[in-house]
């Protein structure tokens, strides 16, 4: 049993100062580092609420958080100084963000559309981080969010999480084992653990509260009325802040689903959406403004009878629900590379259940001072080749929901494709190769190069197959550099 | 320290190799514990299938008495606290009872009195722990992760097997107890399982043994 630690005491050269949280979880302490564990940034000392009176939870909560959140790593998480792992005396020092807690962001809410986008996809973000790391946090609430002042959001308190490389200490927990009231997900109520898709239920919880002020199912005070949510639908959140776009209700409710399979498939994909709010396919559930009828909930009843949660494999392999980027150069449309590239995206998608695909063509942007033709201005060039993108993607035969159009201005073709890549979370980009007419460009001076050496994943670079004239004599030094993607 | 868990013999064509490797381990303060295979050495009794009878034979014929005695000697468990080391169960090490489920595993850790068991007998690498329920769950360890085994919990180790790991993967299982940091690392090594299967074959022993050992299952 520890004894208590005090304002001014030290622990391992750690000089601990004020106590600035008291909680089921522990405690947490400013700390002054010793010279040579000075990190340059703020330091705060967690430690277990250990002795009479104290749950034993707390331990193996602590213990789990000792474990994971030293192996995680990342803008998304706080960094990890030291692990006391003395079993009488056991500490974890972390670095303090600075930002500002997302329940202050709750307190204001409703928030409007546009912060609210902003917002979600920054923790979309921050889940999407520590999931590809094989973890699951299983306690995704406002309190556990800081938002930086760069408007990053950083996830807190690994004291219910899984990692998929460690024995979970908390597997057949079932009662203690689930999240906070207001946002856990039904398939914890029923003991799960294995699911990242859990998180995305408790983040369309916060995104609702962020949406409305309210939490979607109240507050239960009792598992009892936590198991509610196992059937009953949530009030759409347009009942209570008529102004809240669809889209944004579309992708709340569709985190909210009581069934994790018909859930987002990963917060990757979560944040596209508030990204793109445009671009999501809207079905009637965006347009709900009302409570869920008699007859809905009933249906909803009905279909949760008996084991109310049915458990499906949950999509762990990494990539397993990719957003895959096509970069299709609408500059020109007759080069020969284009029915490659339509095939390998073809392919890509009959190997993926769960995917979603981004097309982005980017164009030059166009000259200042507008011109004599629609088509010569800015808007009217954009126009023009988010056509030609949407004929080059018709033949797919694609569903709208999955798909979606980019069409942007850039100097620097590559950057940009790198930069939607980052954002977006993209698990793979498809793009033409310099054609063979380009091949005496060096290949290290071409887009699909740059994006291949820079890409924050993988790349498949789609090259037309050489006919049997053209591959013999080998093609003539070219002066200028070729145009457009390749 | 290094704690060797049985069944030197019984599986291969080196089983005098084996056991002169194992003697040496032992004088060098080795644990070193006897399996159903080695008991089999100096009685008839237990029941083997028809490609262990056939090694076991060899083993017989090839074995020299002192390396027989050495097997006859040795101990089924040893306790080294806080671990705890048994070729089969804790609950009766003589009954060569298999730890292959949560019951199972729990019987054996709560017989071993203490908090660490590590067992042989079973091929494949797991790990068991007690959950805040008192059960045990079990745990696909990845090789080479070192996994933190600290708290009021018990913890029992599969450590896996040298020859005939059941995972389609020829390499050697074993597995790393850092008592002071309290990690367990479960560990694959490759060896040369072409020549001992090689071996196998050329001693006459039944072919499925060397494919076996060549094929990981």
């Amino acid at each position: 049993m520890s004894t208590q630690i005090r304002p001014g005491d030290t622990i391992d050269g750690f000089v601990i100062g004020d106590c600035l949280h008291k909680g089921g979880n522990g405690y947490v302490y400013r700390v002054r580092p010793p010279p040579e564990r000075d990190a340059g940034y703020p330091l705060l000392m967690k430690v277990p609420g250990v002795g009479p009176g104290e749950p034993t939870l707390g331990v193996v909560s602590f213990e789990i958080e000792q474990t994971i959140l030293p192996l995680l790593t990342g803008s998304h998480v706080p960094r990890v100084v030291a692990v006391g792992d003395d079993a009488m005396r056991p500490y974890l020092v972390m670095e303090e963000i600075a930002g500002e807690g997302l329940a202050a962001q709750v307190a204001r809410a409703p928030l409007d559309a546009a912060e609210l986008a902003q917002v979600g996809a920054a923790l979309a973000d921050a889940l999407q981080s520590v999931h590809r790391q094989q973890v699951i946090h299983l306690d995704v609430k406002p309190e556990n969010f800081i938002v930086r002042t760069g408007g990053e959001a950083v996830l807190l308190d690994f004291g219910f999480a899984r990692h998929a490389r460690y024995p979970d200490l908390l597997a057949e927990a079932k009662t203690f084992a689930a999240g906070s009231a207001a946002y856990v997900s039904p398939e914890q109520l029923q003991g799960h653990r294995g699911d990242p898709r859990s998180d995305i239920f408790a983040l369309g919880a916060v995104l609702y509260e962020l949406a409305t002020g309210e939490p979607p199912f109240g507050e239960p005070a009792t598992f009892a009325g936590m198991r509610d949510r196992l059937w009953r639908l949530p009030s759409p959140p347009r009942s209570l802040v008529p102004s809240l776009p669809p889209p944004l209700q579309e992708i709340i409710l569709h985190c909210l689903e009581t069934r994790a399979d018909r859930r987002y498939s990963t917060a990757a994909h979560v944040a596209f959406d508030l990204r793109h709010p445009d671009q999501v396919q809207l079905t009637r559930r965006a347009e709900w403004t009302a409570g869920a009828g008699l007859g809905r909930q009933l249906r909803s009843w009905w279909r949760s009878r008996g084991v109310a949660v049915p458990v499906s494999a949950p999509p762990t392999v990494a990539g397993s629900a990719p957003v895959i980027l096509v970069a299709v150069d609408t500059e020109h449309p007759d080069d020969e590379r284009h029915p490659a590239l339509r095939r390998a995206t073809q392919a890509l998608v009959a190997m993926n259940a769960e995917f979603r695909l981004m097309f982005v063509s980017a164009i030059e942007a166009a000259a200042l001072g507008e011109g004599a033709r629609l088509e010569d201005t800015a808007s009217g060039k954009h126009l023009d080749h988010r056509n030609r993108l949407r004929m080059w993607v018709a033949p797919l035969e694609l569903p709208a929901s999955r798909t979606s159009l980019h069409v942007v201005e850039s100097a620097d073709p590559a950057e940009t494709l790198l930069d939607l890549a980052r954002v977006n979370h993209v698990d793979l980009i498809v793009i033409g190769a310099p054609g063979t007419s380009d091949r005496a460009l060096a290949w290290w001076r071409s887009v699909a190069s740059t994006v291949t050496a820079n890409a924050p994943c993988s790349v498949h670079v789609v090259r037309t197959p050489e006919r049997g004239e053209s591959a013999t004599p080998r093609p003539q030094i070219r002066a200028n550099p070729p145009m457009g993607v390749a | 320290m290094h704690a060797l868990l049985g069944d030197f013999v019984g599986y291969g064509a080196d089983a005098c190799a084996v056991v002169e490797r194992v003697m040496r381990f032992a004088e060098e303060g080795a644990i070193v514990l006897k399996g159903n295979h080695d008991a089999a050495i100096d009685r008839r009794g237990g029941y083997f299938n028809e490609q262990a009878q056939a090694a076991l034979e060899w083993a017989r014929e090839t074995l020299s008495d002192p390396q027989k005695r050495f097997l006859a000697g040795l101990p089924l468990f040893a306790k080294h606290a806080p671990s705890y080391f048994v070729h089969a169960s804790a609950a009766s090490p003589e009954r060569w009872d298999y730890v292959d489920s949560p019951g199972t595993a729990l019987r054996c850790a709560e017989a071993s009195g203490e908090p660490y068991t590590f067992c042989g007998h079973v091929h494949d690498q797991t790990l068991y722990f007690e959950t805040p329920t008192g059960r045990m769950s079990a745990f696909q360890p990845s090789p080479g992760t070192p996994i933190p085994v600290r708290g009021p919990r018990r913890w029992l180790a599969i450590v896996g097997s040298v020859g005939q790991p059941r995972d389609r993967n020829p390499a050697a299982a074993y597995t790393m107890f850092d008592d002071v940091r309290r990690e367990i690392t479960f560990h694959r090594v490759s060896y040369d399982y072409l020549a001992a299967a090689d071996k196998i074959r050329r001693a006459g022993l039944p072919a499925a043994l060397a494919y076996r050992v060549e094929s990981g299952i």
